[in-house]
């Protein structure tokens, strides 16, 4: 995927969230750390474009809610979760940027919970790439891609890495 | 980055990206304590001992309600309440601990090195609360955040320790936090009060109050220790605060934006005025806040997570 499909693909996104939801009284928009941060500043500011309101934007930081902490690989850093509004009976949509196991999912559902009793959660993802280990699923899709699991999928965003792309990688053996 | 490390023992081993990572990790920590439900599951499961040999208040509630608030299970332990009363050793009591698997044991002891020695021989990471007068290590750690939320940076800063530098763990940890972060560190206290040769740990020793405050950013306050007074450190309390006390008056010299922090708890007439210790420039209380938060990211780090990254 390149820059200019990602962006029509965050347009479509942002309108059926829109469509879904029947327009955005209470609509508040979430965004997973890292690459859902920027990605959901986007889809808020497209929403705000199209119907002349400005949407409420969180950020969430997961870490702490993880399920695989003495798990083997690097320490994963803290960074700061900051929601600044109450979410109690708010529409949360959670954006984040590939969709696989679900566990990233189930830890940010734990999180928010924790801070509140929201109407109701949804989902929108750039990418679902299967192989799901959880009963989770996504309201809004990107883009479907079916993938093996030693093929890794690279979202980069301008905002992180200095480009839009999305990029299906082969492991080397 | 991984904290690589089983224990923390004090300041003087840790590298400056060490402290970094636990003082960008006790950031994301502080939020958890401003929400409704102060809790998140990070530590579940684990099982954390505070084995304290000396009187604590802030320090041992400050542990407590970190791992509380990590979802860890922990315990206090007295010792005076304990059959340490009863003449175990410090091994024994601690191979009896360890044989319950505790995960980490934060340990508080008028003994120098008690920790390290605790460290040597247990599997759990094993975490000073202070060791006579060696080090304080969380301590200095939530100095350092404190100073950072309010100054920026450390690197540059004028900061004035002054009280009981000789007796004061707080003093050696802070000295050895603040010079690796690049701060100009003053001392100052009656010579009575001043260690031997404390030069060589980097910092400018003043006999005088004013001349140490001259220009200041920081002043750290260290309580005076009135039940030493037996030994003839000073010729009385009174004297102490005519020379030595910090008053509004003598806070003039420092630059106007300065903070006052203080370990607690507070002599209040003695190192400190209470108008100063009350006033706008005093930080004490947030120290406290913020202790938690470094509590939090401490008993985190040493407790590894590492993770199989899910790549996004």
């Amino acid at each position: 995927m390149d820059a200019v499909t990602m962006d029509r693909t965050l347009i479509r996104i942002a309108h059926e969230i829109i469509e879904r939801n029947k327009g955005v009284q209470d609509l508040v928009i979430i965004g997973i750390r890292t690459r859902g941060v920027p990605l959901a500043r986007r889809i808020a500011k497209k929403i705000e474009e199209i119907e002349k309101v400005s949407i409420p934007m969180g950020i969430l930081d997961i870490t702490m809610y993880r399920d695989d902490l003495t798990a083997v690989g690097p320490q994963p850093i803290v960074r700061q979760t900051n929601i600044p509004f109450r979410i109690n009976d708010k529409k949360v949509v959670l954006i984040d940027d590939v969709l696989f196991t679900g566990r990233t999912i189930r830890a940010a559902l734990d999180s928010i919970i924790d801070l509140g009793r929201p109407k109701f959660i949804q989902l929108a993802v750039l990418i679902d790439r299967g192989h799901r280990e959880l009963p989770i699923r996504a309201d809004y899709v990107g883009k479907n891609v079916p993938t093996s699991l030693d093929e890794v999928v690279e979202v980069n965003v301008m905002e992180e890495d200095g480009k839009d792309s999305v990029i299906l990688i082969e492991e080397e053996e | 980055m991984p904290l690589n490390r089983k224990d923390l023992l004090g300041i003087e081993p840790l590298s400056v990206e060490e402290v970094n990572l636990i003082l960008d990790t006790a950031k994301a920590f502080k939020e958890v304590s401003t929400r409704d439900i102060k809790k998140v599951p990070t530590l579940r499961g684990k099982t954390i001992i505070n084995l304290f040999f000396e009187p604590s208040t802030r320090t041992r509630t400050s542990f407590e309600i970190a791992g509380k608030r990590l979802s860890a299970d922990i315990l206090n332990i007295s010792a005076s309440t304990s059959s340490v009363v009863k003449g175990e050793t410090l091994i024994d009591t601690a191979r009896n601990l360890e044989a319950m698997y505790p995960d980490i044991i934060i340990i508080r002891h008028s003994r120098a090195g008690a920790p390290q020695l605790l460290a040597n021989i247990c599997r759990a990471s094993v975490i000073n609360a202070g060791d006579g007068a060696h080090e304080h290590p969380t301590q200095a750690l939530l100095d350092a955040f404190t100073i950072r939320e309010n100054k920026g940076q450390i690197k540059g800063l004028k900061v004035a320790i002054i009280g009981d530098i000789l007796h004061s763990r707080v003093a050696r940890s802070n000295i050895h936090l603040l010079t690796k972060l690049g701060a100009e560190v003053r001392i100052a206290g009656p010579a009575t009060y001043i260690p031997v040769e404390i030069e060589k740990l980097g910092v400018k020793v003043f006999h005088h109050i004013d001349a140490a405050l001259e220009g200041c950013d920081v002043v750290m306050m260290l309580r005076i220790q009135r039940e030493r007074q037996d030994k003839s450190y000073l010729p009385s309390l009174r004297e102490y605060f005519n020379l030595f006390g910090l008053t509004p008056e003598r806070l003039k010299r420092a630059k106007k934006d300065v903070i006052i922090m203080h370990p607690g708890p507070l002599n209040r007439g003695v190192e400190i005025s209470s108008e100063v210790a009350d006033g706008p420039y005093s930080v004490i209380l947030e120290q406290v806040t913020n202790g938690v938060a470094v509590r939090m990211a401490v008993l985190y780090l040493l407790m590894g997570g590492k993770y199989e990254e899910v790549v996004s």
